[in-house]
C-alpha cells in the first residue's frame, strides 16, 4: 500500500560501502582542521578539536594513516566505476549547463558523471601524495635529509590544499544535488533522482531488475 | 623555557602585533666567536650541559675529536673539528663552536606552526618556549643552519638559548664566562662587530688575507657572529654556509602559499553558496520520479 | 715556572715545545692568548703531532720523539754562528768566560769519566780551573780555547740544519724560520718565553733537553726577563706544592736534601750543601742552608732536637739509594715490599708496564688506597675481562679504601705553577664517610705512636719526639699546618745589630726566610713558604688583584714562594748599571740607593749594580751556567741519545758507539731491559699524552667529561692507516713488548710520518685516560705499553717514545 506513494528506490552503497565511506570523511576532516590549525596561525584554534596543539600534532599522522587505508579501500571498490569515457568529455563541454541545473541538455550520465570522477582521480592522487609527503614530515618516526623534509612540507601543503579544495567541492554537490546524501546515509536513491542525474546507471539498473 | 623578562619583538604563528611600546636602550646583543682563537677545549659544550642542566649520553668515539658527534637536545653547542691542508702545504686544524646563530630573520620562527612557540626578543635572541612548542619539527626544517633538535623525551624542539635567562639579569652566556681563552665574546652588536674588525686586522697582519666577520646577510645578519681566517671559504669550518638562507621551498611553503591558498579554499566554499543561492539546488521532482516509473512500464 | 702565568702575556715568541699547553693548561694558556691579541706575539708549537695547541700557533714544526736535543742544540748553534745573542748578558751573567778543566773531554758521544759497567760517570773533571786565590779562571775574552763559549761552540757545531732534518725529521725550511724567530729576540728590548712540561721531561734524557731550553734562553737574554724564563707548566693543581714540600724520596721540603749514606755526621752533610763562593763577591745563597735545616728540624721535633743532639740529625734516614716509583714497583716485583699507601695516586693505571705493576700489587700483604674515588689500583684484583686478566682467587693482597675528601672540600693552600700560594676555601661538605688526608694521616699516626709507646720498638725516638702542638691532634687545621711551614720564632729573637731589641716576640709568625736562624731559635716547616703567613697573617688569602705597571705583576694577589718574588732571577732584566734591559717592561732597577720596582728583588736590596755580583744568586758562581759541572748525571753539556726503544737501533750521532745509543747514565733494572722491544718487531713510534677533555684517570668517573670525550681512541697518520688497511672509527690493536691494547683508530691528517735517516718513521699517538674504572666507555690501560725505564737524574719515565705494532683488531 505503501509502494504507491513512497518512489521506488535503487540500491547505491551497501551498508559497509557507506561505513566505509563515513570513515573516510570523518577521519578527513578532522585531518584538514588539524592540519589547516598547523597551516596558519589563524586556524591555530582547531588544533583544540584533537586537544590541543601537542596532540593534534601527535594524532594527525596516525589519522591519517587511517584515513588512507579506508580512503585506499573505498577507491578500490569504486575504482570500476570511475573509469574515464568518451561521454564524460562531452558531458564536461556542457560544463555551464551542469551549473545551471540544465541537465536536459547533457549526454546521458552512468554511476558517476564527469566531475566526481575528475575528483575521484584528484582524490586519489592527493592522498598518495599526502601519504608520502606526510611521511617525510612525521617526525616522530621517520628522520629525512632536510631537503627532503622541506620538499615534503611543501608537497604535502600543496596536496593537502588540492584535496581540502575538491571535497569542498564535494560536499556542496552533495549539498546542492538533493537527494545525494541519502545515497550515502541509508543507501539507496529514488527511482527519479537516478533517472535525473544518472539516467544511463538507471536504465542499466532497472534494466537488470526487470529480467 | 619561558622564564624571561625581556621584551619580545616577534612571536612564532602570531598574526597580531606583540607589545612594542618599550624600547630597550641596549639594543641587540651578539656574541662572538673567534675561531682563530678557540682552542676546541669544549668547556665551552660543558658549561652549556651545567648551566642547562643537560646531560647528554655517553657516546662512542666514530675516528674524531667532536664529542658528541652531533647537538643534540641535550647539547646545545659542540665543537667541530676540521682538519685542512692549505695551498702551502700547511695543515690548520678549523675548530668551531657549532650552536644557533639566533638570526635577526630566523628560519626557525618563520616555519613554526605554534603560537609563542619560538620568540625573538627585542635584543634579537631567538629562544624556544618550549612549554608552546608542539614537537612537529618545522623549525628544523626553517633552520639554515641545521641547529634545532627535537627531544625523543619529550618531542620538544631544543637549542641553544643564547642564555636568555642569564642576558636578562645583565650576566652574560654561561659558554662566554667559561671560555679560557676569551675566544667567544659578548656584547652588544655593535661593540662585537667592532671588536671583530680589531681581531681581523690582527689576523691580517698574520697573513690570513681573507679574514673576516660572519654574519651573512642572507638571513639579516646574525647575534652569533664569527671571526674567521677563511671568511671567503666558511664552507672550510665543517660547512658553515657561505650564504645562508631560509630555504626558498620555506619561503614559498610559508610565504605566499599560505594566503594564497586560504584564499582559494574559502573562495570555492564562496563559489559553493552563491551558486546555490542565485542558482538553487539540483532537485529530483515528483515528476521525474514518474518519468522513471514510465520508462520501466514502457518497457 | 721562572715567571708566571700571567707574565706570559709580556712575551713577543713563545715557543710551545715539549707540552701541550691548550690541552693540558687551557686557563693558563689565555695568557698566551692575550700576548697574541695584546702584544702581536707569534707562537711556536713544535710537536710530533699537530695538537689543539698548533692549531692556534702561527708555525707549526713536527719532531720525532725525543729528539729534542739534537732541535734545540741545532738552535744554539745557530744562534751561536749567527751571533744573535745578547752580548752584555751573557758576558756579565753567564759562566761563559769560565775555564774548563784541562781532563774534561768529550769523545764518542761520552764526556771524560765514564765507567760503563757501573753505568755511572766520575764527575770529577767536569768542572772549571781554579787559580791561586781559590776562585775559577775566566777569560773575558771568550777566547781562552776551554772557555764555555769556546767548548760549547764546539760542542754543538755538530748540530747543523742538515743533522737536525736527518734525526728529528723537521724540514729545515721550517728549522730555519723558528731558528729566526726565536733569534729576534736576542736584542734586550725583545724577549720568548718557552712552555714546557711531559714532552720534555718524560724522556730517558728529559732533564738534559730541559737544560738545552735554558740554555738557550740564557744566550737569547731571556732568563729573569718579563715576558720571559723556561716556564714548566706543572700537572696536578697542587704538584708543585708536592715537589717544594719535599715529597720526593730523597728531597726534604724547600730543595734540601736527604743525606745519604756516607753522610752520617751533620757537619759533613751541611759542608757539602753550605756553598762558598767561586767567584769574588757572590751571593751564593746556599751559604745560609744551615739556618734552614735547623729551622725545619725544630719544626719537627720542636724541644728533642737540640745543638747536643745536633738538631736530630740522627732521626733523619740515610739513603742507600732513590725511592722512586720505579724502584718501588721493582722492589715490589721483586717481593720485597710489604705493604704500600697510595695517596691520591693511582700507580697501576699511571705507572709504566702495567703488567709489573700488577705483579708488584699482587705480591703485597696489603695496600691501603686514600681516595674519593674507586681506582684501577684499588680494583687491579678484579677481572675486568681482555683489559685485566687477573685471576682473583690468586690474589692475596688485603685491599683497605679509606675515602678522603676532595680539594674543594677543604680548606688549604695550593702551590700554581708560577710558586704562588693560593688560599681555598671549602665549597662543599663532604659526601658520606670521608674524611680529610689530614684527619686519616694524623690518625694514623697517632695509632702508631701510641704503638710505639706501649711496645718500644727498635728505634722509637722519631716518631715519639715527633712534635704534634695541634689544638686537636686527631685533625690538625689547614691554618696551624700553614703556620707551621711559614715559621715562627721559638724565643724572643734579637736584631743582630742591635741586641737591645727584639725584633720578634717567642711564638710570632716571621716575616721571611731572612730571620731564620740556625742556633734553634726558629721553627720553619718550608723555608721557601716563609712568610707566606707572617706576622700580618695569611698572605696567601690577598686578592688584591691591581697591577700598577700594567704587566701583570699583582703582588697583592696571594703570595709567591720565595718572598713574594713573581719572576726569579730578576735582577738579569737590568742591565750593568741597573737599568732595565727593556724600558717598556720594567721589572726592577737600582734607584741610587736600593733595588726597586714591580717585583721583589732577587738580590742583595742595597747592593749596587757594579759591586760585580751576579744575578744568579743561588749558584755559588753567581751567574747562571752553560756548564753544569757535575750537577747532571750524563753530562756538563746536553748531548742527544736515543730513547730506549729506538726506532734506528743507534744513535745516529753516534752510530759507532753503541754505549752512547742511549742515555749511558741512566739506571735501568735487568728485567725491565730484558723487555723492551726492537724496531723490527715494533716498527711504530708511540707516545702517550692527555687530552683537554679529560684528567688522567679519575675524569672518567664524571659524566660531563664522559660525554665530551666517551672512548678511548689512539691517534694515526692517514699513511700509515693506509699501509695496515685501516679505517677511520675501525678498532685497531696497538701492541708493545709489555702487552697490548685495543681502541678506536683517529685517523688524521694532524701526524704525518717522518724521514729520519733516509727511512720513514710513523708515529702512534696514544691518549691516556681510559680504564676499566668510571662510567666512560671501559678501555684499556695505556701504560700496559710503556717501557719501564727512567729520566738519568730524576726517574720520570719515559712515557714519551716508545715502540709499538699496530695492526687491525
Ligand atoms: N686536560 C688535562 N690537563 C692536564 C692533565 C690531564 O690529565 N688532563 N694533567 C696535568 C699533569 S699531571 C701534567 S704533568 C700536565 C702535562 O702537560 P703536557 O706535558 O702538556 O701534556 P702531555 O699531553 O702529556 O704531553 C704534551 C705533548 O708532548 C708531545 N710530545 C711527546 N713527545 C714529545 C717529544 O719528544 N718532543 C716534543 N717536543 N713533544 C713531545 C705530545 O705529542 C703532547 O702533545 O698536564 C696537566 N694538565
Ligand atoms: N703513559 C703515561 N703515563 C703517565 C703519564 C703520561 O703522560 N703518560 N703522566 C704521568 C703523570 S705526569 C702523572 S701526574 C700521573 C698521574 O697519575 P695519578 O696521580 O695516579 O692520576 P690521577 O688520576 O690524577 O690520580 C689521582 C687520584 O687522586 C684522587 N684525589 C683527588 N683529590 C684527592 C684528595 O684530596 N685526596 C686524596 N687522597 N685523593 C684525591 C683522585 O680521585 C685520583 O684517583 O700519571 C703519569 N702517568
Ligand atoms: C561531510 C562530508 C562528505 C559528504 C557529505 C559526502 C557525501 C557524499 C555523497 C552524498 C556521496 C554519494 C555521491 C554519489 O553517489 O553520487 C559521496 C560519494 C563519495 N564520497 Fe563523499 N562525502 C563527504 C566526504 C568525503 C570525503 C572526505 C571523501 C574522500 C576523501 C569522500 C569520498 C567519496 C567518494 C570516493 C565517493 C564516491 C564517488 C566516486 O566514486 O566518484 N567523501 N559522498
Ligand atoms: C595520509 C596520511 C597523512 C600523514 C601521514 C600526514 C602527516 C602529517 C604530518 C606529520 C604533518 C606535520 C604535523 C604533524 O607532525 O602532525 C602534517 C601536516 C599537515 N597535514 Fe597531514 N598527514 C596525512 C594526511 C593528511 C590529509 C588527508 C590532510 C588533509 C587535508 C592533511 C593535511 C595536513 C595539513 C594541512 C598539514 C599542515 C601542513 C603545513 O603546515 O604546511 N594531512 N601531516
Ligand atoms: S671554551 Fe672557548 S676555547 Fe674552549 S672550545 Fe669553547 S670557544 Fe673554544
Ligand atoms: S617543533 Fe619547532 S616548529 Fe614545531 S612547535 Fe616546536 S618549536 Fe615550533
Ligand atoms: S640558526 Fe636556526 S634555530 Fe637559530 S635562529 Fe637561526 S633559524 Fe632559528
Ligand atoms: S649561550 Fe648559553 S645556551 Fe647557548 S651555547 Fe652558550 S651556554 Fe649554551
Ligand atoms: S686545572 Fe682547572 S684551572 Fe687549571 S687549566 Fe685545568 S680547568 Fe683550568
Ligand atoms: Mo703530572
Amino acid at each position: 500500500m505503501s509502494e504507491t506513494t513512497r518512489p521506488r528506490t535503487l540500491p547505491r552503497y551497501s551498508a559497509s560501502e557507506r561505513s566505509n565511506h563515513w570513515v573516510v570523511a570523518i577521519t578527513f576532516i578532522l585531518l584538514a582542521l588539524s592540519g589547516l590549525a598547523f597551516y596558519h596561525p589563524a586556524f591555530f584554534f582547531l588544533s583544540d578539536l584533537l586537544g590541543g596543539g601537542y596532540w593534534a600534532r601527535v594524532l594527525h599522522p596516525y589519522i591519517g594513516v587511517v584515513f588512507f587505508v579506508c580512503f585506499a579501500v573505498l577507491a578500490l571498490r569504486l575504482a570500476r566505476h570511475n573509469a574515464w569515457e568518451a561521454k564524460d568529455a562531452q558531458w564536461l563541454k556542457h560544463f555551464p549547463d551542469v551549473l545551471a541545473n540544465r541537465e536536459e541538455h547533457l549526454p546521458e550520465v552512468g554511476r558517476y558523471n564527469a566531475l566526481q570522477k575528475a575528483l575521484f582521480y584528484v582524490l586519489v592522487l592527493s592522498a598518495v601524495g599526502l601519504l608520502l609527503s606526510g611521511i617525510g614530515l612525521w617526525r616522530a618516526w621517520f628522520s629525512l635529509p632536510v631537503g627532503v623534509v622541506r620538499a615534503a612540507a611543501l608537497v604535502h601543503a600543496a596536496c593537502a590544499f588540492v584535496a581540502i579544495t575538491s571535497i569542498i567541492v564535494h560536499i556542496y554537490a552533495a549539498i546542492w544535488v538533493k537527494g545525494s546524501v541519502r545515497a550515502m546515509t541509508r543507501g539507496d536513491v529514488t527511482w527519479g533522482w537516478a533517472w535525473r542525474h544518472h539516467r544511463a546507471w538507471f536504465r542499466q539498473m532497472v534494466k537488470g531488475a526487470n529480467e | 623555557m619561558a622564564l624571561q623578562s625581556l621584551d619580545i619583538k616577534r612571536r612564532s604563528a602570531t598574526t597580531s602585533p606583540t607589545p612594542s611600546v618599550r624600547e630597550p636602550s641596549v639594543g641587540a646583543v651578539a656574541k662572538l666567536i673567534d675561531v682563530s682563537k678557540c682552542i676546541g677545549c669544549k668547556a665551552c659544550q660543558t658549561a652549556c650541559m651545567e648551566w642547562n642542566d643537560l646531560r647528554d649520553e655517553i657516546g662512542t668515539n666514530i675516528g674524531v675529536y667532536d664529542n658528541p658527534a652531533d647537538l643534540t637536545e641535550h647539547s646545545w653547542t659542540v665543537m667541530r673539528f676540521a682538519e685542512y691542508e692549505n695551498p702551502q702545504g700547511d695543515l690548520e686544524w678549523l675548530i668551531r663552536k657549532d650552536g644557533c646563530m639566533h638570526c635577526e630573520d630566523p628560519g626557525c620562527l618563520k616555519a613554526c606552526p605554534s603560537p609563542g612557540a619560538i620568540v625573538q626578543y627585542a635584543n634579537g635572541i631567538v629562544d624556544f618556549h618550549e612549554e608552546n612548542c608542539i614537537g612537529c619539527g618545522y623549525c628544523v626544517t626553517g633552520c639554515p643552519f641545521n641547529v634545532p633538535r627535537l627531544s625523543k623525551k619529550d618531542h620538544k624542539a631544543y637549542k641553544c638559548t643564547l642564555c636568555s635567562d642569564r642576558v636578562a639579569v645583565g650576566q652574560e652566556p654561561a659558554c662566554v664566562k667559561t671560555c679560557p681563552t676569551g675566544a667567544i665574546e659578548f656584547g652588544t652588536k655593535e661593540e662585537m662587530k667592532e671588536h671583530a674588525q680589531a681581531r681581523i686586522a690582527d689576523l691580517k697582519s698574520r697573513g690570513y688575507a681573507n679574514a673576516g666577520l660572519y654574519d651573512p646577510a642572507g638571513v639579516g645578519g646574525t647575534h652569533v657572529m664569527y671571526v674567521l681566517h677563511h671568511a671567503d671559504q666558511p664552507t672550510l669550518y665543517s660547512g658553515l654556509p657561505k650564504d645562508p638562507q631560509i630555504s626558498p621551498t620555506v619561503s614559498l611553503w610559508k610565504g605566499v602559499a599560505k594566503p594564497l591558498s586560504m584564499a582559494a579554499m574559502a573562495l570555492a566554499a564562496l563559489v559553493g553558496f552563491f551558486h546555490y543561492m542565485r542558482v538553487g539546488p539540483a532537485e529530483t521532482s515528483e515528476e521525474d520520479e514518474h518519468r522513471a516509473e514510465k520508462e520501466v512500464s514502457h518497457e | 715556572m721562572t715567571n708566571h702565568w700571567v707574565d706570559i702575556k709580556n712575551a713577543d715568541i713563545i715557543l710551545i715545545m715539549g707540552g701541550n699547553a691548550a690541552e693540558a693548561h687551557p686557563c693558563g694558556f689565555k695568557w698566551v692568548t692575550e700576548a697574541k691579541a695584546h702584544r702581536g706575539a707569534k707562537l711556536i708549537v713544535v710537536d710530533p703531532r699537530f695538537t689543539r695547541s698548533a692549531s692556534v700557533a702561527d708555525v707549526y714544526a713536527p719532531i720525532r720523539t725525543g729528539t729534542d736535543i739534537v732541535f734545540l742544540g741545532g738552535v744554539i748553534r745557530y744562534l751561536l754562528e749567527k751571533d744573535q745573542i745578547q752580548h752584555e748578558y751573557v758576558r756579565n751573567y753567564t759562566d761563559l768566560s769560565f775555564i774548563v778543566r784541562e781532563d774534561f773531554s768529550f769523545e764518542n758521544g761520552l764526556f771524560s769519566g765514564y765507567d760503563a759497567e757501573k753505568r755511572r760517570y766520575d764527575k770529577s773533571s767536569w768542572d772549571y780551573e781554579r787559580g791561586e786565590d781559590g776562585y775559577v779562571k775566566t777569560d773575558p775574552t771568550l777566547q781562552h780555547p776551554r772557555c764555555v763559549y769556546q767548548l760549547m761552540k764546539q760542542h754543538y757545531a755538530r748540530y747543523t740544519p742538515e743533522t737536525v732534518e736527518r734525526v728529528c725529521g723537521t724540514p729545515q725550511a721550517k728549522f730555519l724560520q723558528i731558528c729566526e724567530m726565536l733569534a729576534s729576540t736576542a736584542p734586550a728590548n725583545r724577549v720568548a718565553t718557552i712552555l714546557y712540561a711531559l714532552g720534555w721531561a718524560q724522556h730517558s734524557i728529559g732533564a738534559q733537553i730541559i737544560r738545552t731550553a735554558a740554555m738557550m734562553q740564557l744566550l737569547l737574554g731571556n732568563i729573569g726577563m718579563p715576558g720571559g724564563g723556561i716556564n714548566a707548566l706543572r700537572g696536578h693543581s697542587n704538584i708543585q706544592g708536592l715537589t717544594d714540600l719535599g715529597l720526593m724520596s730523597n728531597l726534604l721540603p724547600g730543595y734540601l736534601t736527604l743525606p745519604n749514606e756516607a753522610e752520617q755526621e751533620l757537619p759533613q752533610y751541611l759542608a757539602a750543601r753550605t756553598l762558598k763562593p767561586l767567584r769574588p763577591n757572590q751571593m751564593s745563597y746556599w751559604q745560609n742552608y744551615p739556618k734552614f735545616f735547623v729551622s725545619l728540624m725544630k719544626a719537627w721535633w720542636g724541644k728533642a732536637a737540640t745543638a747536643e743532639n745536633n738538631w736530630a740529625y740522627d732521626y733523619l734516614p740515610k739513603l742507600d739509594k732513590l725511592y722512586d716509583l720505579l724502584q718501588v714497583v721493582e722492589l715490589m716485583a721483586q717481593g720485597k715490599m710489604n705493604g704500600y699507601i697510595c695517596q691520591g695516586f693511582n700507580p697501576l693505571a699511571a705507572a709504566p708496564n702495567k703488567a709489573k705493576v700488577l705483579e708488584g700489587l699482587a705480591k703485597l700483604k696489603y695496600l691501603v688506597v686514600m681516595d674519593p674515588l674507586a681506582t684501577e689500583t684499588s680494583e687491579f684484583w678484579r677481572n675486568a675481562g681482555e683489559s685485566n686478566p687477573v685471576d682473583p682467587s690468586k690474589i692475596q693482597t688485603e685491599v683497605f679504601r679509606l675515602p678522603t675528601t676532595c680539594f674543594a672540600e677543604e680548606d688549604g693552600s695550593l702551590v700554581n705553577s708560577g710558586r704562588w700560594l693560593q688560599w681555598h676555601w671549602k665549597g662543599a661538605e663532604p659526601p658520606g664517610e670521608a674524611r680529610s688526608d689530614i684527619e686519616i694521616m694524623a690518625e694514623l699516626f697517632l695509632r702508631i705512636r701510641e704503638r710505639y709507646r706501649r711496645e718500644g720498638g727498635a728505634f722509637p725516638a722519631p716518631i715519639l719526639d715527633l712534635w704534634w702542638p695541634y689544638a686537636n691532634e686527631a685533625n690538625p687545621t689547614p691554618e696551624e699546618l700553614a703556620k707551621e711551614y711559614s715559621g715562627k720564632a721559638l724565643v724572643d729573637l734579637p736584631d743582630p745589630k742591635d741586641p737591645a731589641r727584639i725584633v720578634r716576640r717567642a711564638g710570632e709568625q716571621l716575616a721571611g726566610f731572612a730571620e731564620l736562624r740556625d742556633d734553634g731559635s726558629t721553627a720553619c716547616g718550608c723555608w721557601i713558604f716563609s712568610g707566606s703567613w707572617g706576622p700580618t697573617g695569611n698572605l696567601m688569602a690577598r686578592r688584591d688583584n691591581s697591577d700598577p705597571t700594567g704587566i701583570g705583576q699583582t703582588l697583592g694577589w696571594s703570595w709567591a714562594w720565595p718572598a713574594n718574588r713573581r719572576i726569579l732571577y730578576n735582577r738579569a732584566s737590568a742591565d750593568l748599571q741597573g737599568r732595565p734591559f727593556d724600558p717598556q717592561r720594567k721589572l726592577i732597577y737600582w734607584n741610587g740607593k736600593a733595588w726597586a720596582g714591580a717585583d721583589v728583588p732577587d738580590f742583595k736590596v742595597d747592593e749596587p749594580p757594579d759591586s760585580g755580583m751576579g744575578p744568579f744568586i743561588m749558584n755559588p758562581e753567581g751567574v747562571a751556567r752553560f756548564f753544569a759541572r757535575a750537577g747532571m748525571a750524563e753530562g756538563p753539556f746536553p748531548e742527544h741519545y736515543e730513547p730506549f726503544e729506538t726506532p734506528l737501533g743507534y744513535n745516529p750521532l753516534h752510530p759507532k758507539t753503541p754505549a752512547a745509543t742511549s742515555n749511558p747514565a741512566a739506571r735501568v733494572f735487568a728485567r725491565d731491559l730484558a723487555d723492551m722491544g726492537k724496531v723490527e718487531e715494533f716498527p711504530h713510534v708511540a707516545t702517550t699524552y692527555r687530552l683537554t677533555e679529560h684528567f688522567h684517570y679519575w675524569t672518567k668517573n664524571v659524566r660531563l667529561n664522559a660525554i665530551v670525550q666517551p672512548e678511548q681512541f689512539v691517534e694515526i697518520g692517514e699513511a700509515l692507516a693506509k699501509e695496515l688497511g685501516i679505517a677511520n672509527g675501525e678498532r685497531v690493536k696497538v701492541s708493545s713488548k709489555r702487552g697490548y691494547i685495543k681502541a678506536v683508530a683517529l685517523v688524521t691528517k694532524r701526524i704525518r710520518p717522518l724521514t729520519i735517516e733516509g727511512k720513514t718513521v710513523h708515529h702512534v699517538g696514544i691518549p691516556i685516560h681510559w680504564g676499566f674504572v668510571g662510567i666512560a666507555k671501559p678501555g684499556f690501560l695505556a701504560n700496559t705499553l710503556t717501557p719501564s725505564v727512567g729520566d738519568g737524574n730524576i726517574q720520570t719515565p719515559e712515557f714519551k717514545s716508545f715502540l709499538v705494532k699496530v695492526e687491525k683488531a
